[in-house]
């Protein structure tokens, strides 16, 4: 991996706080073309403003945001977005009973210009709505004009990612993509962003899921009570180091050592 | 698993395009309001076989019994798909019809200009309606009411304090008359009116990127928002839109009857999202067609009239349009589940 080429998106030092309380303290983190950086915490642990600041919902209250090395200031999700930096959520992704192609250009409707009238070609949205989905593997479909709620959350996810793609997202955000999927569903959607990867585009996958997040993460950032509390690279942490860390770490070993201790209690009872 | 022809594979498609047309209409938002309206078209056509329903002026009287209901119901239902209510359509109405009638009688200003400011002025009401919805985020609901309220009383008070009384004679120059006004036998030109108008809604709503981002604001705001779409611009709009067209068939009725009459046009308030419901408008948004909101007041027109048709009294009226109305939600959503099911 090229190291002196800045890297696609950095955040220095970013704080964020809402009304007093401190969302995120002084986070750092980056993210290189072609890289999966996985980005794990629990529930309240700041991923939601750490991506809220990326798309542009959010301003950090102190902190840089740079995007290939020049220091940016999102003011809206427009301005993210022409930065190259799309954000999949994992519920908001798509509209289901809209069509697959009115989907997949909403906000961006093909237009065809008729005397005075631009009107939305349907067509064409169709058209390349189906091709790029049956790029990643989405052959199912077969009609642009099928509501998106016709389809699995899998492949909605596929849909929106693909969407993002096509409109020339460097860095994707993926918001949990995997959380409300049954085990095949998920496999789908990781291989997709094994896909997105080999094209050379760098992703934030979100997710609470410690399974997910290695079989597809190169790097790994771990959010606890809005600071990363741990930073590293693929084959750095075990799984159960990871999991440890996530599930809160010094608690989760006192409480598994006053398991093991009425484990042994019994089993010595057994013995005896 | 079902069997469908895909594009791919010409030999099949022929042989199964007329099952595959009627699928694809099966899974259109206007699907259950078709079949509805045939059904009550052929239930009075039959039980008025005594009088003369099926004939020009019974087919006029339906047909302008719809249309007026008809110029207003398609608006309201494009801002039903969006997600958001109009309650003071009502009082536009009634509003445009008495400022009309006030503004050409009593201080002689010109038909034409008094309709562009009627126009206008109803248009920045329904302006305010969407801002103060936008800003406030509250109900659609709650801040129409209030609108509507407001503007009734204005007009009645208004029209009391210039002239003593609410309902105000006109009389119009024959161009304006002929434009708004004119009739075709029994025909009245308002039918025009509701034709071009639910055409140029169909426009917009299939064949735009505007059409594109009322379904996205109605079917998920925050889908809609972060993919850019300007909600607050589609909302506001469309409010516009409402206003202006109750404001429309206010200036219909005020020349028509030769008079302006400020409690004009209360019934509205409720039948014209009925229509729109009945049509296949999803009440909470996001789903609907201006075709169905067509057939919707096409099944309110003939039963309005096919009732009084059949010597009955026109209570039942009520009855039935309340029947249909559960009929067609429940209708409504079997074929939207059948529009979300697996091919």
């Amino acid at each position: 991996m090229l190291m002196d080429t800045p890297p696609l998106v950095e955040m220095r030092e970013i704080s964020k706080n809402f009304a007093g309380v401190q969302a995120l303290r002084e986070v750092s983190c980056s993210i290189r073309a072609g890289e999966i950086l996985a980005l794990l915490g629990d529930n309240g642990a700041g991923k939601s403003t750490l991506i809220k600041i990326l798309s542009g919902v959010h301003l950090p209250s102190s902190g840089e945001l740079l995007v290939e090395g020049q220091p940016v200031r999102f003011v809206s999700p427009r301005d993210a977005r022409a930065a190259g930096i799309a954000t999949v959520h994992q519920d908001l992704a798509t509209i289901p009973l809209m069509s697959v192609g009115r989907n997949f250009f909403l906000g961006a409707e093909p237009c065809k210009r008729f005397g005075p009238f631009k009107l939305f070609d349907s067509e064409f949205a169709n058209r390349v709505a189906l091709e790029q989905i049956r790029g990643f593997g989405i052959t199912r479909v077969r009609d642009g004009d099928q509501l998106v709620g016709t389809m699995s959350g899998g492949e909605r996810q596929v849909l929106a990612i693909a969407k993002a793609m096509y409109f020339g997202a460097k860095v994707l955000i993926l918001d949990e993509p995997t959380s409300a999927l049954g085990v095949k569903e998920a496999a789908k959607v990781l291989i997709l962003v094994k896909e997105a990867q080999k094209r050379g585009i760098g992703i934030v996958f979100i997710t609470h899921n410690v399974r997910h997040a290695m079989a597809v993460g190169n790097r790994f950032v771990v959010l606890i009570h809005g600071a990363v509390a741990d930073s590293f690279a693929r084959d750095e942490r075990t799984y159960s180091q990871l999991l440890n860390l996530m599930a809160g770490g010094e608690q989760m070993e006192a409480l598994e050592a006053q398991l093991a201790g009425i484990d042994n209690e019994m089993s010595s009872a057994h013995a005896a | 698993m079902t069997e469908v022809s895909a594009s791919s594979e010409p030999w099949r498609k022929r042989g199964r395009a007329p099952t595959r047309r009627l699928r694809r209409l099966l899974r259109r938002p206007e699907a259950g309001a078709l079949f509805a309206a045939i059904a009550v078209y052929l239930f009075f056509a039959w039980a008025t076989r005594e009088t003369n329903f099926v004939s020009l002026n019974g087919t006029a009287a339906w047909l302008n019994s719809a249309a007026e209901l008809g110029i207003i119901s398609v608006a309201v239902g494009l801002l039903l798909i969006a997600g958001e209510f109009d309650l003071s359509i009502g009082s536009i109405l009634g509003a445009s019809s008495i400022a009309l009638a006030i503004g050409t009688r009593l201080f002689h200003i010109d038909i034409w200009i008094m309709v562009a400011l009627v126009l206008a002025g109803s248009a920045l009401i329904g302006f305010l309606n969407g801002l103060i919805v936008e800003r406030t985020r509250l109900p659609s609901f709650i801040v129409t009411l209030a609108t509507l309220l407001g503007v009734s009383g204005a007009g009645l008070g208004f029209s009391r304090l210039l002239t003593n009384t609410t309902t105000v004679s006109m009389t119009t120059p024959p161009l304006a008359q002929a434009v708004f006004a004119g009739r075709l036998g029994q025909a009245n030109i308002a039918i025009l009116w509701w034709i071009l108008i639910t055409a140029a809604a169909a426009l917009v709503l299939g064949k735009t990127a505007f059409g594109n981002w009322i379904y996205a604001t109605g079917g998920n705001l925050e889908a809609a928002r972060t993919s850019g779409v300007p909600t607050a611009r589609v909302k506001i709009a469309l409010f516009v839109a409402t206003a202006v067209a109750s404001s429309l068939v206010g200036v219909i009725q005020a020349i028509e009857f030769h008079s302006g009459n400020a409690s004009n046009g209360q019934g509205y308030v409720f039948q014209a999202p009925i229509v729109a419901v009945i049509g296949g408008v999803l009440l909470g948004g996001g789903y609907g067609s201006a075709a169905g909101i067509f057939l919707g007041c096409v099944i309110y027109g003939v039963i309005s009239v096919g009732v009084f048709y059949t010597g009955w009294n026109t209570d039942w009226i009520q009855l039935f349009l309340g029947g249909l109305l559960l009929a067609a939600v429940m209708a409504n959503s079997y074929f939207r589940h059948l529009a979300l099911s697996a091919r």
